[in-house]
């Protein structure tokens, strides 16, 4: 039997990805922060993520269905015949992974229940949405309940001794984290943003798969660098601590709120690079992360429309002839 | 019918949902009922003696200069509201601070009367008025309401407590200003929810 031919128009896409297969990938590459996460702040953090996950899905269920794009009874629910949830998991699990190891599991639930309700489906769903869901939980808890979301244990101690984070350290006390530990994620911190290396491995795996753009965690990583080393500070502390690592790959990555072209994501990731170093020394938070790509998220819109990408044949505008020629 | 008038601002064209006016006060005063009841209280006094004069002498207002006219007449009452306020309510006074002055730039009494109260009779610029201040009461109460349970977990009105401590930790967010943003929009998409589906049917 003949191959069967296939005649269409552009675009011809040969790849095989939809969203489900990249919303797999960027689970699979999450799966060493977690189990780094889980074995440094033990079975607590497990307790965490999966509350996150299932009041994120929930959450999910119930809008889709008041927004009428689903049909889906209590029987359905009961017998646990759902339809695959694209997008919901990722979301609930990058909010357990910048949530503190300790937070009682109820706020955990309310901001999952915040994230996808008012960040993901009050704008109309999945790809819709202008901010970042997992991050608009945490600033939601975080401006909620600032002292549960500001209480750091210990790791590898099981029992909840609360110490100071990396950069809380450095920014009240004046006390370097040794590079090692900040690596390897001996730490305290949130459940995911401690081991640098489980991160990186991560971000590797997707950026090998092509699923992210290089781009935007290079540029975000390195302003970070640039500038801290320039304003007289430790370049490489300011990358390995805090979550820089974890939002430069998997948050300033994500397809719906940053920009689409190449040049568009180079600015998002400077600008949040310059956003995170200024809080870090100048504001009265001890990182930036959240917040630094939160605010160039508002900016994706404007990024896109000064940053088009050139019409193939027409002549390169030159800023200084165009400009005199009119 | 006459009752429509009163029945409208409470309902049909509430200033806070349908209308949206009167957000500054709104934002800033919903922190505590307590406040929120002073503040419509005050709305209440200047909107309805606002109307009623401005309707008398709606025939002699020029209509070049009647802004100026109608922030005299506004401005006088308010005056009267809170010089009464810092005598016999100190406490409140101080609470509601810079927001008790501003009732006279406030959109929904300013909007009243340029649009109902100049043009229609008195007894009608009266019910208007009284359907009106009922109106922004209710938007004001209920979302205070929400806000001061969230925020601080109970509800205490002049001292006595209505709904008793249920948490020790409340959500320290929506006492600041995204709070009532946050109150505000599910509130209008609850009514603008129903009111499609109203329609739908």
């Amino acid at each position: 039997m003949p191959a069967e031919l296939i005649v269409s128009h552009s675009p011809h896409v040969r790849s095989d990805a939809s969203i489900d297969t990249i919303f797999y990938a960027v689970i699979i590459a999450l799966i060493p922060a977690t189990v780094c996460g889980i074995y440094l702040f033990g079975i607590r953090a497990l307790y965490v993520i999966l509350v996150c996950i299932s009041s994120a899905m929930l959450t999910e269920y119930v809008a889709m269905r008041l927004m009428g794009e689903m049909e889906l009874s209590i029987d359905d629910l009961l017998h646990l015949r759902l339809p695959p949830p694209t997008g919901v998991i990722i979301t609930g699990l990058l909010l357990a992974l910048c949530l503190p190891p300790n937070i009682p599991l109820w706020m955990a639930a309310i901001g999952a229940a915040f994230a996808v309700a008012f960040a993901k489906c009050a704008f109309g769903g999945l790809g819709h949405n202008i901010f970042n869901p997992a991050l608009v939980g945490r600033a939601f808890l975080m401006a909620s309940w600032p002292v549960a979301m500001t209480t750091w244990t210990k790791p590898l101690t099981y029992d909840a001794i609360t110490t100071a984070t990396p950069l809380g350290l450095w920014k009240m006390q004046d006390i370097a984290t040794p590079y090692m530990d900040l690596a390897l994620g001996n730490v305290s911190g949130s459940i995911g943003e401690t081991s640098a290396i489980a991160l990186l491995i991560g971000g590797i795996y997707l950026i090998a798969k092509r699923y992210i753009d290089w781009r935007t965690p290079l540029s975000y990583i390195g302003t970070v660098a640039v500038l801290a080393f320039v304003l007289g500070q430790d370049p490489i502390f300011h990358i390995l601590a805090g979550g820089l690592f974890l939002g430069a790959f998997f948050m300033a990555t994500d397809y719906v709120t940053t920009p689409i072209t190449r040049k568009g994501r180079i600015i998002f990731g400077v600008g949040a690079g310059i956003i995170v170093v200024v809080i870090r020394l100048i504001g009265g938070y001890p990182e930036g992360v959240c917040f630094s790509i939160l605010l160039m998220n508002a900016f994706t819109p404007l990024i896109d429309r000064h940053v088009r990408p050139q019409v193939y044949g027409v002549k390169r505008k030159s800023f200084f002839v165009s400009s005199a020629n009119k | 019918m006459k009752l429509d008038e009163l029945t409208k601002g409470v309902f049909k064209y509430n200033p806070i949902f349908y209308l949206v006016l009167g957000l500054c006060p709104l934002l800033a005063v919903s922190t505590r009922v307590d406040n929120a009841l002073g503040m419509s209280l005050g709305v209440f006094f200047v909107l309805v003696s606002s109307n009623v004069i401005i309707s008398l002498f709606r025939h002699w207002i020029p209509s070049q200069v009647r802004i100026p006219c109608f922030i005299v007449v506004i401005a006088s009452f308010v005056t009267i509201v809170e010089l009464f306020m810092h005598g016999y309510a100190p406490e409140l006074y101080g609470r509601l601070g810079i927001y008790l002055p501003l009732i006279v730039v406030n959109c929904i009494i300013l909007g009243r009367v340029e649009a109902f109260a100049s043009k229609k009779p008195v007894f009608d610029s009266f019910l208007d008025a009284i359907g009106m201040s009922i109106g922004f009461t209710l938007g004001i109460v209920g979302i205070a309401v929400c806000r001061e349970v969230l925020s601080t977990g109970k509800i205490a009105i002049f001292g006595y407590t209505l709904v008793p401590t249920f948490t020790q930790s409340p959500s320290v967010m929506m006492i600041l200003p995204p709070g009532a943003f946050l109150t505000i929009g599910v509130i209008m998409a609850l009514i603008n929810y129903r009111s499609i589906r109203k329609e739908g049917r």
